[in-house]
Parts: C-alpha cells; structure tokens; sequence
C-alpha cells in the first residue's frame, strides 16, 4: 500500500521510522525483495559532497553611523556584489580576491577567493570587510572598514543556483601538455581521468525523474537544513537515459538555500584548483520518502549502472564540442582505473564518496532521531516531459 | 663487528654558493660511511644549492656527518615531516591518487578513505597543486 509523506512524518515523530542509507537500501533490498523493502523501508537517505559552483551567500551586514549605501564591497579583500540595497551584499564562491595573480603566473595557486571567505564566515572567523560608496543625503558615509563575524550579521543565507548535478562528465586530456581545469589537473595523453559525482550516492541519481524532490524539499545542506528552492541552472533533463532512466550525461540540477549560521565548515570547504579558480565545495543530503515501489526501485541503484561520458577537456571541450570518447561506469570509476582507446587509465574523484556516506549517514540519524521532518514539494521540478533544451550564446549586434 | 643500528635520516640541505662546487656527498660516503639517496636536488638561480637527501649510517657517523657539513656552512633542516599530510584537512576526495606517482597517496577503495605512507613518498611534490582543499603542506 503506498504510503504519504504526512504518514512518514508521523512515524518519524514516533520514533518509529525506518530510514537506511542510499547505499543500505541496495542489499536490502536484494534480501527482501522490492515488495517488502517498500513496505518497510520509510526513507532513503543520499549523499554528495564536492566542488560545486554557482553556489554563494547573501547576508545584511547592519547599518553603521552614520549610515552608508554599499557601493563596492570586499570581504578579506574579495569583491562581493553590493548592487541589491544599503547593506545587503552577495558574496560568490569564484570570486577571486582583488589582489590575485591568477594566472599570469600560470598555473595560478588561487589560494583564496569567494568560497574560503564563506568557510571561514562558518569557522567563526572575523573577516574584513571593507566598502566604499558615493554618498547620498540619506546614507552620507563615505567609507568603511571592520572587522565582521558571522553572529553579528543580520541574517546569513547560502543561496546557491545552481548544485547536486545529476551525473557529470569524465574528464582526460588528449593533449601533450599537462592542462589545469576545473575538473583538475589532467596528465597528457590520456594520463589520468577525473569524475564527480557520488555516484550510488549521489541525490538526483536516486530519484532520476525528480519523483520526490522538487521545489520546497527540506535537505541537509552545509551539515544544517535547507531546501530546494527551484531547479537550477542549466537544468538539463532531457538527455538520453539509460533502460532505467538514469542519465548519461549532466542532467538534472538544484537551486539550494538555507541558513548559513545553522551550517558547519567542515560541509563548507574553500576549494583551491590550480590553474582554474576558487570555489566551494558543499555537502548536501537529499532524503526520499519511500511512497511506492517504483520510487523504492530508483534507490536501488549501484555504481555498475550509471553511465557518464569521457570527454577531451584540451580541445573538445574548450571548444565546445559535444563529443564523447567513450562511456564508463561509477563501478569501474570509482575502483581506479578506467580503459579509455584500449589504454589503462587512473581515475580521481573531486566528489569525496567517504564524505558522501557520511552525510547519508548523518542524515538518517537525524531522522531516526526525530530531528528532521519530510517536507512535501509544493511544486515539481522539470522532468524529461518538459523537452527543455539548453541555449548556446548566440554573439551579435 | 659493529652491531650498531643502521639509521636513516631524511634531511634538507641548503648549500651557500660558494660550496656548491665541492663534492660533498663524495665525503659523506668515504669519510663518514654513509648511504646516500639524493630524493631532490635543485640549484636556483643566484646558484643556492638545496639537496633533498637520505642519510643510512651509525647514528654517530650521521652526527659527525652533520658537523661536518655545518662547519662548511651547509644549513641543515631535518626533514622526517618533509610532505605533511594533515588529515583533519583532506576530505578523502581522491584528486590525488592519479597524480601521486609512488603510491604514498592511495585509497581503500572499500571505505574510500585516502591515507598517507611517508615511507614511500619520493618527495616530488606533484600532489600539492592537484590538492584542492590544501590538505598536504611541503615543509622545505
Ligand atoms: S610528494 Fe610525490 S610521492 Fe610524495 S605524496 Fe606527493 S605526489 Fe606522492
Ligand atoms: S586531494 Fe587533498 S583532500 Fe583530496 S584526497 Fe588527496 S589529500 Fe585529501
């Protein structure tokens, strides 16, 4: 019989739950059958954690006397975008810090930018704050400089448009040359191949026709609680699926929001990727609430099954050039070595699978102990029906 | 015969210029009975040497050893710690593990957890700029 989130909810306040991980579910279910695991099993708890860009903060700073209207802001010498109010200010996890080489001296460390100013926000750090403004009759100061702390803001909120891709690229390099990405660093000719995604883990790839997440799903996120606030950018559905609807290429995304004073840095992390950038590398948690078999058996899904594409990130990417070198599982991926033009390959993530485990692990603890509540989605994302197709840039004028 | 233990000790050396051009490692071979295993060696511009070594010797003989090559002026750091890395930082994200060419980073790939074996790190340094969360330091 199918179940309501409203009758798991009940369970979970009970204590009567029955929550396991995306991981537990596989072999549970292999025991038990589809049928009984469905009957028993009240939610299954997922897990990634990596470098996710498009993802930053907003926070209001509180007005000073006498009062100014924030023209142009750095935190720790970062530029943050002050072009939304007085004192309200939105921070990015690439920005670069005002100072920063980048790549003139190639390739650039880019050791600090956006997403370390949010990690240590959440460590508790002072960070300084520096802005400057043009002066109105209202808001007459014209310059300020302090040190802040995340508890003496007014409200701060990560707000991220764009996270939890469903299935990502597998990156190599055909080249001669070492080359530095945002998907690491690439040995030539075929060297060695990265991927990120937590695979069996990971959110979407448990839920591929986004069944029970979409707008207004509450999730772990940054070690607090968020939710889904829309899909995000780049939201891609409409890709060629495996038998079982699984995604071969990036898919699916999420637009993401919660309280950044409820979060922790060890789910926040400045990323440093050599010759690329900075970014925030971010854990998130999407519980599934088992309503029926069918959402049961997207959630059996292992590593062995989810494909994704081998793509030339020297010229073919660069490029823009869709063209795949091959396809390979998380299976094979994730035990270190892939064979890509009959060459023996070896594999790193930037999706840490340990951390994802964890925080399914954590999240099913936090429901089984009644801390965390399902929410129902007041809207759904936009699946394979929607026949959305992701625009190119077309320069003119 | 002399039962004394065989130690090893992993040093850096930082050569003023004007010793450079003396065969010191030909002295600490002959005169002090020691093994030698250059683990890195760079000249920079301005002509400082640094010479990344492992000494294998009677703890006594790598204690003259090290006189010795003070009173050249060769400055001396020892280098048990020479590629730290620190645990509490690394997320066990595995962007190492293709690039470490000696197997010092490797993963269980049950647990998916990356440790460290000091033992068989050579030093060249390739994981600090493929570690995006700076989780290994070079102490040099
Ligand atoms: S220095 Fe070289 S050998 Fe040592 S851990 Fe780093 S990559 Fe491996
Ligand atoms: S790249 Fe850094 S964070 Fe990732 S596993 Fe290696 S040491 Fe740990």
């Amino acid at each position: 019989m199918p179940k309501t989130i409203a009758e798991i909810n009940e369970k979970i306040k009970k204590g009567e739950a029955v929550v396991v991980t995306a991981e537990e579910i596989i072999d549970l279910t292999e025991k038990k059958g589809i049928k009984k695991a469905a009957r028993e099993v009240d939610v299954v708890t997922t897990g990634t954690f990596g470098p996710m860009c498009s993802s930053g903060i907003y926070f209001n700073f509180g007005h000073s006397k006498p009062r100014i209207k924030a023209q142009r802001v750095w935190l720790n010498n970062v530029p943050a975008y002050a072009g939304l109010a007085a004192v309200d200010i939105y921070l990015g996890a690439t920005e670069l810090r005002e100072d920063d080489p980048a790549n003139t001296v190639y390739p650039g460390a880019f050791s600090y930018g956006g997403g370390h100013v949010i990690e240590d926000l959440v460590r508790g750090k002072s960070i300084r704050l520096r802005v400057v403004a043009y002066g109105t009759d209202c808001y007459p100061r014209k310059e300020l400089e302090t040190l802040i702390n995340i508890h003496d803001l007014n409200e701060a909120v990560l707000f991220n448009p764009r996270n939890v891709y469903q299935n990502y690229n597998v990156a190599v390099n055909l080249s001669n040359k070492i080359i530095y990405t945002y998907m690491g660093i690439l040995q030539p000719k075929l060297g060695n191949a990265t991927y990120c995604s937590a695979g069996q883990l990971s959110p979407l790839l448990n839920d591929p026709y986004y069944k029970t997440t979409g707008v207004g799903t509450r999730i772990f996120l940054g070690g607090g609680v968020g939710y889904v606030v829309w899909q995000g950018t780049q939201h891609n559905p409409c890709v060629v699926r495996t038998d079982k609807g699984l995604p071969k290429y990036p898919a699916a995304t999420l637009a993401v929001l919660g309280d950044l004073k409820g979060m922790s840095p060890k789910w926040l992390r400045g990323v440093s990727m050599t010759g690329y950038g900075v970014s925030l590398a971010i854990g998130i948690g999407v519980p599934i609430p088992i309503l029926n078999e069918e959402i049961l058996s997207y959630t059996t899904v292992r590593d062995e099954e989810i494909y994704a594409q081998v793509v030339d990130y020297s010229k073919d990417y660069p490029e823009g050039r869709a063209k795949s070198l091959g396809e390979v599982n998380y299976g094979q991926l994730r035990s270190g070595k892939i064979t890509i033009a009959h060459k023996e390959i070896p594999t790193s993530g930037l999706s840490s699978y340990a951390r994802a485990r964890e925080i399914a692990q954590l999240l099913k603890e936090w429901i089984i102990q009644g801390r965390f509540l399902l929410s129902e989605p007041v809207q759904p994302i936009p699946g394979p029906e929607s026949s959305i197709k992701p625009k190119l840039l077309k320069e003119k004028g | 015969m002399d039962q004394t233990p065989i130690q090893k000790r992993r040093i850096v050396l930082t050569f003023p210029k004007e010793t450079v051009n003396q065969p010191i490692t030909y002295h600490l071979v002959k005169d002090y009975d020691l093994m030698i295993n250059i683990l890195r060696a760079k000249v920079s511009p301005e002509e400082e040497g640094k010479l990344v070594i492992e000494l294998s010797g009677r703890a006594r003989d790598i204690k003259k050893a090290i006189t010795y090559l003070k009173d050249l002026g060769v400055s001396i750091q020892p280098l048990a710690q020479d590629i730290k890395w620190l645990e509490d930082r690394c997320t066990h994200c595995t962007a190492c593990i293709s690039i470490c060419p000696s197997g010092a980073l490797s993963v269980d790939r049950k647990e998916m957890f990356v440790s460290f074996d000091s033992e068989k790190c050579i030093l060249c340094t390739l994981c600090i700029p493929a570690c995006p969360f700076k989780a290994i330091e070079i102490l040099l």
